[in-house]
């Protein structure tokens, strides 16, 4: 693969905090490596702020390996930017050309406020997670793991569904800023196994009322999370929920 | 002060379980009077604040990154090992505890090794039970491979996303309990300081990563869970924000350090490509299992790896250690590659990789399935094309992360690696109960020395990691706060919390004031060379020498020259670091000084003056056979305790993996 270095016009989202009004800021960065991921790209032009004296753009990042679901860049108009099932730092600026502009904001939902300058706020995913998301099993009352076999398939796809890396994307992604792929990737990762079984119905309705709870907007097909989500979370998992959903509510069992 | 590591009496199969029926327990009303605090959410913290919380305790946990779920448990790749004998090839808990010990080099001690093996057959038990999706076979059993370092197939995993699923689990065991009101949970805020009053832990002074402002939390007792050191390299395969932070403050207020230079090089990583590189990112070991490691047979090779046909590639590991070939543990494998580059067998444009190959594992694979689907007489590129597929399964997130990484094809072009930081069997001195030197202050997981002694095999992180906080902890835990259930909460405005909080803030504003010319990532990068070059992979008396001058050198204009922007009171990830990188600044120190002293090569800690006629790393048991545990005496200044190894079981023997 041919290396090469580009000069690039960043375009990113400046705001001081929650409560200041942000906007735009234009930067110069020079001699970028194409070998470079996106993140580092944005450590050198951070770098060349403090050289400056000014202050550098804030950015949430961690494992940098596509895990973790920190970074959150929406990326020229696309939440992670343009390749296929990659996180912001798994993005490489091979994908840029010299001379590009590229134009970096920060998730852009309500339920989601800004911290500081890319950085949102997503801690309504934790709560989310605490309605419901989860086996209601204390540690110490397992049996043998073998003891109770799960069919390969079933298992594959629940794997799927919990591959997900709670980084917001879908939300990001939807005009509606809706929550429902994130939503649906735990429910049904749960619901296909039978130890998630026992609580299927009480976990669907609790989970989407914390959702709409949170102010996330309702899901009307349009599909655009799973073309921007990172892991690749089928839509297939919000057509679950909502048949886990209707049948919790209209069985009447659950309690919401 | 002599060390008590408070191993019980009694034969190794008994400690634990006499241990477990002997010790004093909690009543489940003083639980609920008794605060305790969580420092990390990783595999150990989430799992501990999570168990703590079902048995009744209150609980605060800490992170510092946006949610629990983030923590860097979560990009534990290959698996976790659990004594299960499921595969019927002869393991059991035994075995998994001898293979640990000598993984380790006769480093680790027995007795809680021992019971890091009986425990982790629950493990996998309890993440079964919480929905951890692991792999499973057609007949709905679960599935196994195996690691480095050991003959059975014992590991579990979940395609190469092991540690996010288990992290998940325990996450969601954790949310729970914040739902039912036993754990509280303070996300963005990073501990600066533990609070130590009538000589017992008694809290934390952490800090509002949003914010800025400086908090003061009570607890009966406080757990650090918070990971490695490994980023003391800057160039590891850690996260960005893994730091050594929390264990170094407790290390000053009295925690002992032990084992510092015990580092884990591991031998499958990217190799570095630039001087832009922030990090490096590990390829599973599990990718042993399949692939083959080579280097061209000719030196300074520059043709392709696919025009060099087989006899021209030497496929060292399979060489120098036929019994365990390419699954020899990490610490061998990485030297062994080390030893093929600087010989000038490298490859790739630094000449600094070795390939790791993938082409024979897909033939054979897609013989297998040819088999399968009643076509044995299938063209090659056919069995190819099916070859791929199962790889794809086994190891798909892999290939596309190297693809993604490199512009590079794995499945038709071979992996390049090269050996990289991943891990530290070092950490805070415990005992068997987990506590550190200071009453009340415990850590788990990496953040301790425990488990691995000075090479950990594959694997066993994510096992140590729950082992610590669903299984271990619960007890002992219990039998010291049996003895503080008439403690009180202290409030936290006692001398001892604006005494800690006054020091914390101190060291912000003294920080902030330098208003030097460089960066904190420019010092970071310089002490990571520095590290890297002199208490890397090869360690001899001369580069240590020089690297603790260098680094006292490095720290001094750290504290002149650094260039910190922003403010105090807002949300200022310079600030952070900055923090962070001074830390680093002098546990490099102490790393270095504990890697002289070691004058022995054993596992991960290779001293050049002490190695085997063929490079193997040689031990001086006669001498070393202890564990060092440093105290803090002040700046540059540590007091060496040693601990002494007993051998009840295992005899050690010169560790051959030929």
């Amino acid at each position: 693969m041919q290396h090469y270095n580009m000069n690039l016009t960043l375009k990113v989202w400046r705001q001081k905090n929650n409560k200041a009004k942000g906007g735009f800021e234009t930067f110069q960065v020079k001699n970028v490596s194409s070998e470079m991921s996106f993140l580092e790209m944005f450590d050198v032009l951070n770098e060349q702020l403090v050289a400056e004296g000014k202050e550098p753009v804030a950015f949430d990042h961690d494992c940098r390996e596509g895990i973790c679901g920190m970074c959150s860049m929406h990326i020229n108009g696309r939440a992670h930017g343009p390749w296929e099932q990659t996180t912001t730092c798994q993005l490489h600026m091979r994908e840029y050309k010299d001379g590009d502009t590229i134009v970096v904001e920060p998730w852009r939902a309500n339920s989601f406020p800004v911290i500081k300058d890319l950085v949102v706020d997503r801690t309504a995913f934790d709560r989310i997670i605490a309605a419901g998301g989860y086996v209601s099993v204390n540690t110490g009352n397992a049996q043998d793991a073998n003891a109770l076999p799960i069919e390969k398939q079933k298992a594959d796809e629940s794997f799927a569904a919990a591959s997900c890396i709670g980084c917001g994307a879908c939300v990001a992604a939807c005009p509606n800023a809706s929550a429902m792929l994130f939503v649906s990737a735990k429910v049904s990762h749960l619901a296909l196994l039978p130890q998630g079984d026992p609580e299927r119905k009480v976990r669907a309705v609790n989970m989407v009322q914390q959702m709409d709870t949170e102010g996330f907007g309702s899901c009307t097909n349009i599909g655009a999370c799973e073309a921007e989500c990172p892991k690749g979370i089928s839509i297939e998992n919000i057509a679950r929920l909502n048949r886990e959903y209707l049948g919790a509510v209209f069985s009447g069992s659950a309690q919401g | 002060m002599a060390l008590n590591s408070k191993i019980p009496a009694g034969p190794i199969d008994s400690k634990w379980k006499t241990y477990k029926s002997t010790c004093k327990l909690v009543n489940p009303a003083n639980k609920r009077q008794l605060e305790i605090i969580v420092v990390g959410t990783g595999l150990a913290g989430a799992s501990a604040a999570a168990s703590l919380g079902e048995m009744g305790y209150k609980v605060k946990a800490f992170c510092f990154q946006d949610s629990p779920r983030r923590a860097h448990s979560i990009a534990a790749q290959g698996g976790i090992n659990a004594a299960k004998n499921y595969q019927n090839d002869g393991d059991s808990t035994y075995r998994l505890f001898y293979d640990t010990i000598k993984g380790g080099d006769y480093r680790a001690r027995e007795g809680n090794v021992h019971r890091l093996a009986e425990v982790s057959a629950n493990i996998i038990d309890q993440c079964v039970a919480q929905g951890v999706p692991f792999a499973r076979e057609y007949g709905g059993l679960l599935s196994n491979r195996s690691f480095g370092g050991t003959q059975v197939q014992r590991t579990f995993y979940a395609a190469g996303q092991t540690g996010q699923q288990l992290l998940i689990g325990a996450y969601q065991a954790l949310e729970r309990q914040v739902a039912l009101g036993t754990v509280t949970m303070y996300s963005r805020h990073e501990m600066l300081d533990v609070v130590v009053i009538d000589g017992k832990a008694r809290g934390i002074i952490a800090r509002n990563l949003v914010t800025g402002e400086l908090e003061r939390h009570f607890g009966h007792a406080v757990l650090l869970c918070t990971g490695g050191y490994g980023n003391v390299f800057y160039l590891s395969t850690n996260a960005m924000g893994s730091n050594v932070t929390a264990a170094w403050k407790a290390h000053r207020k009295g925690a002992f350090f032990g084992n510092p230079c015990f580092t884990q090089i591991h031998p499958t990583c990217i190799p570095v490509s630039g001087d832009h590189q922030s990090k490096l990112t590990l390829m599973s070991e599990s990718l042993r299992n399949d692939g083959r490691i080579w280097v061209p047979k000719k030196q300074g090779d520059n043709r392709k790896p696919t025009d060099i046909p087989e006899e021209e590639r030497d496929y060292y590991l399979e060489r120098r250690y036929p019994a365990f070939g390419n699954l020899v543990p990490r610490d061998v494998a990485s030297r062994a590659a080390k030893e093929r580059c600087d010989a000038g067998y490298g490859v790739g444009s630094s000449k600094m990789a070795v390939y790791l190959d993938f082409a024979s594992a897909i033939e054979r694979y897609g013989r297998v399935e040819a088999n399968k689907q009643g076509k044995p007489n299938l063209d090659k590129a056919s069995i190819i094309a099916l070859g791929k597929d199962v790889v794809k399964e086994k190891y798909g997130n892999l290939f596309d992360m190297y693809a993604k990484i490199t512009g590079e094809n794995p499945y038709e072009v071979p992996m390049r690696i090269y050996p990289a930081v991943h891990y530290t069997m070092g950490g805070l001195w415990v005992d068997y109960e987990l506590m550190t030197t200071v009453p009340n202050l415990y850590a788990l997981g990496e953040a301790n020395f425990s488990d691995h002694g000075a090479n950990r095999l594959g694997a066993s992180a994510l096992m140590q990691g729950l082992a610590d906080g669903y299984f271990v902890i619960p007890y002992t835990l219990g039998n010291n706060l049996a003895d503080d259930i008439r403690t009180k909460a202290i409030p936290t405005d006692h001398p001892a919390f604006i005494a800690a909080e006054k020091e914390v803030s101190d060291r912000i504003n003294r920080l902030m004031n330098i208003k030097g010319k460089e960066s904190v990532e420019s010092f970071h990068k310089r002490l990571g060379k520095i590290m890297w070059d002199k208490c890397g992979m090869g360690r001899n008396a001369k580069g240590l020498q020089e690297a603790i001058k260098e680094i006292q050198e490095l720290r001094k204009e750290f504290w002149s020259n650094v260039r910190i922007p922003g403010d105090i009171n807002e949300f200022n990830p310079e600030l952070d670091k900055a923090g962070r990188v001074a830390d680093f600044l002098e546990l490099g120190e102490l790393m270095c000084i504990d890697a002289l002293q070691r004058n022995e090569s054993c596992g991960g800690h290779f001293r050049e003056e002490s190695q085997t006629e063929d490079g193997e790393a040689l031990r001086d048991d006669a001498n070393f056979m202890y564990v060092a545990a440093w105290e803090f005496k002040g700046e540059s200044n540590f007091e060496l305790h040693k601990e002494p190894l007993n051998y009840e079981v295992v005899h050690p023997s010169a560790r051959s993996y030929k």
